[in-house]
């Protein structure tokens, strides 16, 4: 049995919309220190279910917790805002398209958190920054600006500048998506790294064999639910459902 | 009578300071423009509607009536009803005002221009929604923004000789007392007009080094 406080607990969520739901009533939960890895095919809901997490979307009904707190608490106007601002600092998030800040450098992007947010001096903040960078494997970049970077190391610099902010939470949305094929590898060596030193993580991906590798539970996702859940060795070697099945067949085969 | 530029040189006096007035206004009303443009851009984008859409009134306002005109009636037209603004400031802020209403345009599309990425990049780090704008948004905007506002700024530099009617003494109306003095409109008038090229191409010169920097970061 289980009594833990999970980390990250979203329970029957929904999101419309217009008449187009989404998101049909999820539960997830992701203990301190697993990896959840969630599949499924385009329009899934998978990546709405987790920009939902730190409210970049919001939902129409269901709550969200992390760490014991609630997300979408429901309040108003600036008492939200501050909340939410709040709450954000405590989930990292990394992006599909990096998003970097273009117009400050490597170093920059990763200090204006801390530094404005945090609330640390110049010198710690770059102290962290420049550990952080050593750790991605980007030492050398630090006074680069993003656009002289290729794919692999803007996502490697992205995690870093989440990461600063020390989260309790990463949460991936398809972070190697629009990676050049031989990229691909330099970013999940850093997020294996992170799994190694037990990081809490949510990660969105459509590639199965990190799924297995990483993860201690993967859910497979549909047309807005979830329509199985487990040990990755159950959901990607030994599914239960047609759905997943159909699903892994296409994905599995190339 | 044939061209004799002889008289120049001793009014040099005189058209260095009409330049040197000429420039102070430029970088005065200019500053002016970026910066009230900047606010405007930012109310009419995110402000509340009771506040942009009547600031969008008195922008085409501004882009749609003649310079000239709205010196004049900020000058002469107010001081009927009281209103007494010295001369250099309504020079100043007229000018300034009428270059916001199109730099505000400019920003404005800028700002619509930033990847919506960059401010969900921001947000999810936990930056306000203002943090968000002033760290990310604004700087990125600035950037997009700067040849056409740099254009706009050298078309005021050349607008500033409209403050000549107000009777500042900028350049074009110094110019004109050298030749009320020496009946050499030629002379004067050519001069004039070669060192409002000389500080254009100054301007133009900073401009373009200034956009390969914001090009090289973009």
């Amino acid at each position: 049995m289980n009594t833990q406080t999970p980390m990250i607990d979203v329970r029957q969520i929904r999101k419309a919309y217009g008449v187009h739901e989404v998101l049909k009533g999820i539960d997830l939960s992701v203990n301190k220190g697993k990896i959840v890895s969630i599949i499924g095919p385009s329009g899934s809901g998978k990546s709405t279910l987790l920009r939902s997490i730190n409210m970049l979307e919001d939902v129409s009904s269901g709550e969200i917790w992390l760490d014991g707190k609630q997300v979408n608490r429901p309040l108003k106007g600036r008492q939200f805002e501050n909340h939410i601002n709040h709450i954000r600092q405590e989930m990292g998030m990394v992006f599909q398209q990096f998003n970097l800040f273009p117009h400050l450098t490597v170093l920059q992007n990763i200090m204006i958190g801390p530094i404005r947010l945090r609330k640390l001096n110049r010198a710690e903040a770059l102290d962290r920054a420049q550990t952080l960078l050593s750790k991605v494997g980007l030492s050398d970049k630090g006074n680069a600006y993003p656009a002289r970077l290729s794919g692999g190391q803007k996502q490697r610099v992205a995690i870093a500048r989440a990461l600063a902010m020390q989260p309790k939470v990463m949460l991936f949305d398809e972070a190697t998506s629009a990676l050049d094929p031989e990229l691909v590898e330099e970013v999940n060596q850093v997020m294996k790294q992170l799994a190694a030193e037990h990081m809490t993580m949510l990660i969105v991906t459509h590639e199965m064999r990190f799924a297995a590798e990483v993860s201690d539970q993967v859910i497979f996702m549909d047309g807005g639910v979830v329509i199985e859940q487990g040990a990755p060795k159950d959901v990607l070697s030994n599914p239960v459902e047609e759905r997943t099945r159909a699903f892994l067949r296409k994905h599995l085969s190339h | 009578m044939s061209l004799d530029f002889s008289v120049v040189p001793d009014y040099f006096g005189i058209l260095w300071t009409g330049i040197l007035w000429t420039v102070l206004i430029t970088v005065l009303a200019g500053g002016i423009s970026i910066l009230v443009g900047i606010a405007i851009a930012v109310a009419t984008l995110y402000g509340p509607r009771l506040l942009a859409f009547p600031l969008r009134g008195v922008v085409f306002l501004f882009m749609g009536t003649p310079l000239l005109l709205q010196l004049y009636l900020f000058y002469y037209g107010l001081s009927q009803i009281g209103i007494m603004l010295p001369a250099f400031w309504t020079g100043v802020v007229g000018l300034g005002l009428h270059y916001a209403a199109y730099n505000a345009d400019i920003f404005r599309a800028s700002l619509q221009a930033v990847d919506p990425g960059q401010a969900e990049a921001s947000r999810s780090l936990g930056f306000s929604r203002s943090a968000t704008l002033r760290f990310f948004v604004l700087p990125q905007a600035m950037l997009t923004a700067l040849p056409q506002v740099g254009n706009n700024s050298i078309i005021l530099l050349k607008d500033t000789a409209v403050l000549s009617v107000l009777g500042i003494a900028e350049l074009v109306l110094n110019a004109q007392r050298a030749i009320s003095e020496t009946y050499r409109p030629f002379e004067f008038y050519f001069t004039a007009a070669i060192l409002y090229y000389i500080v254009n191409l100054a301007m133009e010169f900073l401009l373009r080094k200034a956009a390969r920097k914001a090009e090289a970061i973009r």
